[in-house]
């Protein structure tokens, strides 16, 4: 019997406080708690303008569902198209089963390089399995080159959000880092530096222009591999992404196994839906694709890593692995109102916000407390379901995922999600957004909350506390906790300021079942 | 067990609920590039929405006949200040031409180098398909758009494309950037000059790829409009 292991949770989240506590810590920065909101706010209205120039918005999330998921329900087969598609294009195909698997494949690829650094591309799946630490560990430089990234690689941070990892920090505070910093590790900050944002980018170009034009080594995620094509395709905005898959002679790209689209045109729902749904853009300003080794144009040693570490074990969860067609867009974090007011690094991982919430309990399993806790970092207003390109029905999984951590019971278990739930649900404000979208949910997670999830279904029966069907999780909990919350819902600022076009079928989960 | 063989089998026990049947092989791809086919309709409304689009990225959009263009590519390179260029070996040699007596001009056989075109300040190129709703323009460096380099370590980036080469949407473009048989080419698809936003959300154009793109739209269109005018 073959099984599934979970990913091993990486030393920098080891003894991360559970969700209330870190979101505690960071609801108390001011900074980034109005950083955060101005971005989630202004990207949120870009969607929806861009959102709100296709035909038929709907039509694509489902043509873009329907490709990840003929990738995942016959990913061995895709899988093995892909490998043998870029095998005979020259590239170099590479399984790694964990974290600590792939990180070796690359730096025994770099030391056969004789390098002691590579440029990188910023990519989630290298995050995860920290990469750049294990790169360093060996003696081996990883320069980030997003100008997001360098900002964090220059702080010593963590990245705050999936799409502008740098959104906590502010002009004043990046153009003293580039100051203080950038020389150390290359050619520095013009002494005249201010903080307009222009002057800063130039800082960066400048800066890693040096480290791109003698870079041997280049390493970097994929958006997409296509399997009938051998193709992977990178989407970015800045160049950087160019320069590090153009220049170097090596390249190493890590690609977790989910990243798989069966064939070429499944590409097209796809570029029309993840530019639009993540930067709230018609199209990202540079998107490269490449299949294998092209003669004389770009690398001429082309790697690329196939990465499991717990996704297997989220894929064999028929509900579970809806998640897995996440493009990665950040559009459900931009929308969560938990998210807005915690931040990205309550969530204990390097995929943060609602689709963190569902995938890092899935891909790590819900044996610690910060991932205990998770499921209940949410109001399950149903926004990130309705923001998502995929259709990802992420209520739906938080539901599931709270009866898993129920279920596995002891009084460890139930305390750190009790107290998510208290958290997110105690402060009327944290909830105004969500309140809109509540009817929504409650058709959602409706019945099903009640008939099949032993979660708070479990739970509220242990107390004898019949939960109505059609009612929502808040209202429910206003009614029986009597926190006058719900007299408030008439003071709710107008809910979704996005104006972003709601599905109107949301009683039909994604498909998965 | 092996890696591979050890992942493989992870996902065929994970996935052996699934009843599905995998998808038949459908391939709707044809495979050429649209200046293939002469015959294909050009939608007034769909050169203009490209026009408009590419324009909205704050790229500088000039449309002109095809007998205007190499004179049109040396003065928008001269208005910049602009005084060295690289070519790709089967750029159009009448535009060649034009740009060898007015600047240095560097072939792309003696672009040797990265640190080489780093010195240079503008690459002229062709360009494979336009797609209209978005405003890109997909390079698939045939020989009249070089090697990917070319178009990207340059700051300027003057860009030539045909009527015939803009589609409507992203699915024409994508079918039709499909090689049928073979490898695909490599491809670069541009949508503006480069660009971040990740310093407090203010979108600054230009951080590592040409921080100037220049679109020249082939347009018989404007052919009209200069004889009406
Ligand atoms: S879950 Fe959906 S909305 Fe969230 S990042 Fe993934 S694809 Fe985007």
């Amino acid at each position: 019997m073959v099984t599934q292991p979970v990913q091993q949770t990486s030393p920098t989240f080891v003894g991360m406080p559970k969700f209330p506590v870190a979101a505690r810590e960071a609801l108390a920065n001011t900074q980034q708690r109005t950083n955060l909101h101005n971005a989630t706010h202004t990207i949120r209205e870009k969607r929806a303008a861009v959102v709100g120039e296709v035909d038929d918005w709907e039509a694509l999330r489902v043509a873009g569902a329907e490709a990840k998921d003929e990738a995942l329900h016959h990913l061995g087969d895709y899988l093995e198209q892909l490998e043998e598609s870029l095998t005979a294009r020259g590239a170099t195909v590479h399984w790694a089963r964990d974290a600590a698997e792939a990180n070796r494949i690359v730096i025994d690829i770099a030391r056969a390089k004789e390098v002691d650094e590579v440029v990188k591309v910023k990519s989630m799946a290298t995050q995860e399995i920290e990469l750049n630490e294990a790169l360093e560990e060996a003696g081996i430089h990883a320069w980030e080159t997003d100008l997001a990234e360098l900002i964090v690689q220059l702080f010593g941070d963590r990245p705050s959000h999936i799409l502008v990892p740098a959104i906590h920090r502010n002009r004043t505070e990046i153009r003293d880092v580039f100051l203080r910093q950038m020389g150390e590790f290359g050619r520095p900050a013009p002494a005249d530096l201010t903080d307009d944002p222009a002057r800063l980018a130039e800082a960066a170009r400048l800066h890693l222009r040096e480290k791109f034009l003698r870079a041997k080594v280049a390493v970097s995620g994929a958006n997409f591999a296509i399997a009938d094509t051998g193709t992977l395709v990178v989407v970015e905005s800045e160049g950087n992404g160019r320069m590090c898959l153009t220049l170097p002679e090596t390249l190493i790209s890590v690609v977790g196994i989910e990243k798989v689209l069966p064939t070429w045109d499944d590409l097209s729902p796809m570029l029309q839906l993840l530019p639009r749904s993540s930067t709230g853009e018609r199209m990202n300003p540079y998107t490269t694709m490449w299949s294998g080794v092209h003669d004389g144009d770009g690398p001429q040693e082309v790697h690329v890593i196939l990465l499991d570490n717990g996704r297997t074990h989220v894929l064999a969860d028929s509900v579970g692995r809806q998640a897995l067609r996440c493009i990665r867009c950040s559009a459900c974090l931009n929308v969560c109102p938990v998210y807005e007011r915690t931040g990205g690094h309550a969530y204990g991982s390097v995929y943060p916000g609602p689709i963190g919430a569902v995938l890092n309990p899935q891909l790590r399993g819900t044996a610690s407390e910060v991932d205990q806790s998770l499921p209940y970092a949410s109001s399950l207003c149903g926004a990130c379901f309705d923001a998502c390109p995929v259709r990802i029905n992420i209520p739906e999984l938080l539901v599931e995922l709270r009866g898993t951590v129920a279920e596995q019971g002891g009084h460890r278990a139930e305390s750190a999600a009790m107290k998510a739930a208290a958290w997110v649900l105690s402060d009327p404000r944290r909830l105004a957004v969500a309140q809109r979208g509540a009817t929504t949910a409650g058709r959602l997670i409706g019945k099903r909350t009640i008939r099949k999830v032993p979660g708070l279904g479990a739970w509220t029966d242990a107390r004898d506390v019949p939960t109505p069907p059609k009612e929502t999780f808040r209202q429910w909990w206003a009614r029986e906790h009597g926190d006058g919350t719900t007299t408030q819902r008439a003071a709710d600022p107008g809910g979704r300021a996005d104006g972003i076009p709601t599905s109107n079928d949301g009683t039909e989960p994604g498909g998965e079942r | 067990m092996s890696a591979r063989e050890e992942i493989l089998a992870r996902v065929r026990s994970a996935t052996a609920d699934v009843t599905t049947e995998k998808r038949p092989v459908a391939r709707s791809g044809s495979g050429s590039v649209p200046s293939q086919q002469p015959d294909r309709a050009i939608s007034r409304e769909t050169l203009e929405l490209f026009a408009e689009n590419v324009a909205d990225y704050r790229a500088t959009v000039v449309r002109v006949p095809a007998e205007q263009v190499a004179a049109t590519v040396v003065e928008q390179l001269r208005a910049a200040g602009l005084g060295s260029v690289v070519v790709p070996t089967g750029l159009d040699a009448g535009w060649t031409a034009a740009l060898d007596g007015a600047f240095d001009v560097l072939p792309e056989s003696d672009a040797t180098s990265a640190q080489t075109l780093d010195g240079i300040d503008a690459v002229v190129t062709g360009s494979a398909v336009g797609i209209a709703t978005t405003g890109t323009i997909v390079l698939d460096h045939a020989p009249d758009q070089g090697r990917r380099e070319l178009t990207l370590v340059p700051d300027t980036h003057v860009c030539v494309i045909g009527q015939d080469q803009v589609v409507h949407d992203v699915p024409e473009a994508v079918s039709l950037l499909r090689t049928p048989e073979g490898a695909q080419r490599a491809l670069t698809w541009i949508s503006g000059p480069s660009a971040t936003s990740d310093i407090e959300l203010q979108r600054v154009e230009g951080v590592h790829g040409p921080r100037t793109l220049i679109v020249v739209l082939v347009d018989e269109g404007a052919r009209a409009d200069v004889t009406a005018g």
